[in-house]
């Protein structure tokens, strides 16, 4: 067995589906060139798509719609409940109702710049094409965004950008956008277009003769390992920021599913690439089970500062305006409250490390709305984002009109994920990845209200319009039945993971790894990475994982609703794919967006990335658990948006 | 802070169940009343014992799972979901007791986990706006005066916990469906399924098998969204119009 930091580079990796040719020409180039399913025969095709939250809803919806066969799949009892519901702030879209410069040109370049160089220009751009279209998508279907007294549809600014190009409902733009492709959804449902199984999770994929027909999944009220096939498999699973314990996902949300296609070969790519939301409110104490964000739309009309001073113990009201630092104004002047993401979290993160932070712990920078109270009236503060300060107040028993709001940075969205190519298909033919499941679109870095946008355009517009090319050419394949060998394989090994789980009956719970695992991971592959912080994570991960297959303990049997079992089923995945993140980062010894190597800043502490060596997105290939993966390099091209360091300044 | 838990406990939905008693120690005013069942389970699971099964997910107030009756109240004595309700509200040595929803078209699946999918069906009875993708019109063709844009919203902001049903003596459904029939019927692009939609849902919500409305109210102090009792008013209306307008053709 090779150490596992010593991983091989194996055959670059194209994406051979992005047509050529001006930019803007390219999507409708690329659906000209996709073959057609003819309607009638699309009945006969049956798409799995797992997960229902914005880009599986919409995608499970749309195909339907189109008349294939829809088989999906979602743990929580409702298809209504995906994570995705939870997004606050807004949605881009490059409509220019403002006038005030938009274009489709500038939110694609907004966004290349904003992932630091590290995404791919065709996807953007067609994301950006997208973009109007799901607006009117969603008014249509019955969408109650914000509007202005004229009746037509307000927007807001959002960080990284000088426009105005964000659509929103008050702070629940998730919920409104979720509920309308929920809503689309149970349409096809009733017409019996779409076959929903809730509260099932997928545990495995099932690959026959290379191509992925069907998926194994667990009936979480009975236990009952079932297996279900399919012509084509849609992930649509959302993103791992779990492994870090505390995040901004929803508690069980989780990596299974990805992770078990990567381990049947479709390559991660970025795995280091997470986003540490900077608005989050800070942790209270070791009960804390999960991070509550605030959303970035705050950052609008809310100032950012810390004392001057270290260890300035007062109460913000009598600390002196000349003795308070706004830093992110100071810094950055022309952005000033609204830079990117990771660059404001890591301002938070510095600030803190000076010994300026406030709260308790000193884990914690003020967000101060006094200024736009006494600017905007308290009503409107309260018309904008009312909600959001309810919510504050609930859960740190603190009046934010009355005191500044205490935030500290968050672990909050993975932009890697599975590798996609144009077509959003994996490395395993048949099996498609859409929304934060997949890498494609927010390079290093995710701008905000972007998240809502691509999990829209990936499951209204282009996965129905990609997954076609695909049915066409692998039509009416033989039918795989439980009794393929390939098939039996797969469920007995899932059989036995579960039941090895059941059998250890050790004496530690599977929170306790979890919350072992994912102080591990934001220490060293949270904000800030170094050598050889990754060096010691990659040492104790296996460590870890070896302990919790002495240590565990799962109580009841298999065989019934089992919250523990669903709990370290999870953990399991988690404690392989923590490790491919640590070698990401560590491979990775440069700076980009949210991936923060120590070694690689610039004089000023900022961001350092290298061109010359990392202008790719590193996809990994598995080759056994704990053994070196291969890494697979696809080179970024940028012919439109010439990579500069970025400058926020 | 110490507690005394009186938790309801049923192995599945063909089980009879029973309250059973915890002693919880060590309780933090901060922490979520989930989080306070947490430190309970991380207990049973150490002694060996069943975990206390219950639904959650985001532990953010707005995915509408969390569904607890806590000292006979849904969602607990604050207007909130489940897992924004923080221990601050209770003081040490309380007893409380934690049950399902209770109502017959919400049976119960284990411990304090119920079956809630009647609300899809009665949102896949006509909870929708007809509009296939790709078919929409410009997003400005149709301007919604403000008015009109906000009552929708109102209206929207249903996360269909259950607590309404949970909380009305006759198990009625009524807020929860009037909410999205009043979202949906306001707006323009509802418009051509006005009739059809109320309709529907209304029967579908009868036959889930959920109670009459006596217009007790309960519904509406209990929705952590604050869904108003009006939104049942509109709704009756809404059917009245439909049931006349639909006899005429």
């Amino acid at each position: 067995m090779t150490s596992y930091v010593d991983y091989e580079t194996g055959a670059p990796v194209g994406d051979g589906k992005a047509p050529e040719g001006p930019i803007d020409e390219r999507w409708d180039k690329r659906r000209f060139e996709a073959k057609l399913v003819n309607p009638a025969n699309r009945r006969k095709h049956t798409v799995i798509v797992v997960g229902t939250g914005l880009a599986g809803g919409s995608a499970g919806a749309t195909l339907a719609e189109q008349g294939y066969h829809v088989v999906q799949f979602c743990y929580q009892d409702s298809p209504r409940r995906a994570h995705s519901i939870a997004a606050q702030g807004g949605i881009n879209a490059a409509k220019n109702y403002r006038n005030d410069g938009d274009s489709v040109h500038r939110l694609f370049y907004d966004t290349v710049k904003g992932g630091d160089f590290r995404a791919r220009e065709s996807n953007v751009h067609r994301l950006a094409e997208i973009s109007v279209e799901i607006i009117d998508q969603c008014v249509a279907q019955g969408v109650p965004f914000a509007r202005e007294y004229g009746g037509l549809l307000d927007t807001r600014s959002f960080g990284g950008v000088q426009v105005s190009r964000t659509f929103y409902a008050r702070g629940q733009t998730g919920q409104q956008l979720l509920l309308g492709a929920y809503q689309a959804l149970s349409r096809q449902i009733a017409a019996g277009n779409v076959e929903i199984h809730p509260r099932t999770e997928m545990l495995d994929l099932i690959v026959v003769d290379g191509k992925a027909r069907g998926i194994v999944a667990r009936d979480l009220i009975t236990g009952r390992i079932d297996t279900y096939f399919a012509d084509a498999v849609v992930l649509a699973s959302g993103g791992y920021g779990n492994v870090f314990y505390l995040s901004t996902n929803a508690m069980n949300s989780n990596a299974t599913a990805i992770w078990r296609v990567h381990r049947r070969g479709a390559y991660f790519a970025n795995p280091c690439f997470t986003q540490i939301h900077p608005t989050c409110i800070p942790r209270t104490g070791d009960h804390q089970s999960k991070l509550t964000l605030m959303s970035e739309s705050l950052r609008n009309d809310g100032r950012i500062w810390v004392p001057k001073a270290k260890g300035d113990t007062r109460p913000p009201n009598q600390i002196p305006e000349d003795e308070r630092d706004y830093y992110l104004e100071r810094i950055y002047p022309s952005f000033g409250n609204l830079v990117p993401r990771d660059i404001a979290s890591r301002a938070a993160k510095n600030v803190c490390d000076e010994g300026r932070g406030v709260g308790p712990g000193g884990q914690g920078v003020y967000l101060d709305f006094a200024d736009a109270i006494e600017r905007m009236g308290r009503k409107a503060v309260e018309a904008k984002y009312g909600n959001l300060f309810d919510m504050y107040q609930r859960i740190t028993d603190e009046d934010p009109y009355e005191v500044p709001m205490r935030i500290y940075p968050a672990v909050h969205y993975t932009m890697g994920g599975l590798w996609v190519d144009y077509d959003l298909q994996t490395s395993i033919p048949g099996l498609f990845a859409i929304g934060e499941a997949n890498f494609s679109d927010h390079g290093a870095n995710r701008l905000g209200a972007s998240a809502l946008m691509q999990g829209l355009a990936d499951g209204y517009f282009v996965l129905p319009a990609t997954i076609n090319d695909y049915l066409a050419r692998n039509p009416h394949q033989e039918a795989v039945t439980a009794g393929h060998p390939d098939v039996r394989e797969v469920v007995a090994e899932t059989e036995g993971r579960l039941e090895k789980l059941l059998a250890v009956d050790g004496d530690r719970t599977p929170d306790s790894f979890h919350r072992e695992l994912g102080e591990l991971m934001w220490e060293f592959c949270g904000m800030a990475r170094s050598d050889s912080g990754l060096r010691k994570a990659l040492e104790r991960i296996p460590q870890i994982r070896e302990e919790f297959w002495r240590r565990i303990k799962v109580p009841g049997t298999g065989e019934e609703f089992n919250q523990s079992l669903e709990k370290a089923n999870r953990i399991v995945d988690y404690l392989e794919l923590a490790e491919l993140m640590c070698l990401d980062a560590l491979h990775r010894s440069e700076s980009c967006g949210g991936h923060f190597r120590e070694e690689s800043q610039t004089p000023d502490g900022e961001a350092a990335r290298k061109d010359d060596e990392f202008s790719y997105a590193a996809a990994w290939e598995f080759t056994g658990t704990g053994e070196a993966p291969t890494l697979h390099k696809e080179d970024l091209v940028f012919e439109y948006v010439h990579p500069t360091q970025r400058s926020y300044a | 802070m110490k507690l005394t838990l009186r938790v309801w406990r049923q192995q599945n939905a063909d089980a009879d169940g029973a309250m059973s008693t915890y002693e919880v120690d060590g309780i933090s005013s901060d922490m979520s009343f989930l989080e306070m069942l947490d430190t309970l389970n991380e207990e049973l699971i150490l002694k060996g014992e069943d975990p206390v099964a219950f639904d959650h997910d985001c532990r953010e107030g707005i995915c509408g799972a969390c569904s607890l009756v806590i000292n006979g109240d849904a969602h607990g004595p604050e207007r909130t979901t489940t897992c924004q309700l923080h221990m601050r509200s209770f003081k040490d040595g309380d007893t409380i007791d934690i049950e399902p929803w209770r109502a017959s078209a919400f049976p119960v699946i284990k411990d304090l986990v119920v079956d809630r999918s009647a609300f899809d069906r009665i949102i896949q009875a006509g909870g929708y706006i007809t509009a296939p993708t790709g078919a929409a019109p410009e997003a400005h063709a149709a301007p919604v005066p403000k008015p009109d844009a906000d009552f929708a919203f109102e209206h929207a902001e249903c996360i269909g916990c259950g607590a309404c049903v949970a909380a009305c003596p006759n198990g009625a459904a009524m807020l929860f469906t009037s909410a999205k029939i009043n979202h949906l019927n306001v707006l323009p692009q509802g418009a051509p399924e006005r009739e059809t939609r109320v309709l529907d849902m209304v029967a579908q919500m009868d036959e889930e098998g959920f109670g009459g409305c006596t217009l007790t109210g309960e519904c509406a102090t209990a929705c952590p969204k604050g869904i108003p009792l009006m939104s049942i008013t509109s709704m009756n209306k809404e059917w009245l119009r439909a049931t006349r307008k639909v006899a005429k053709r």
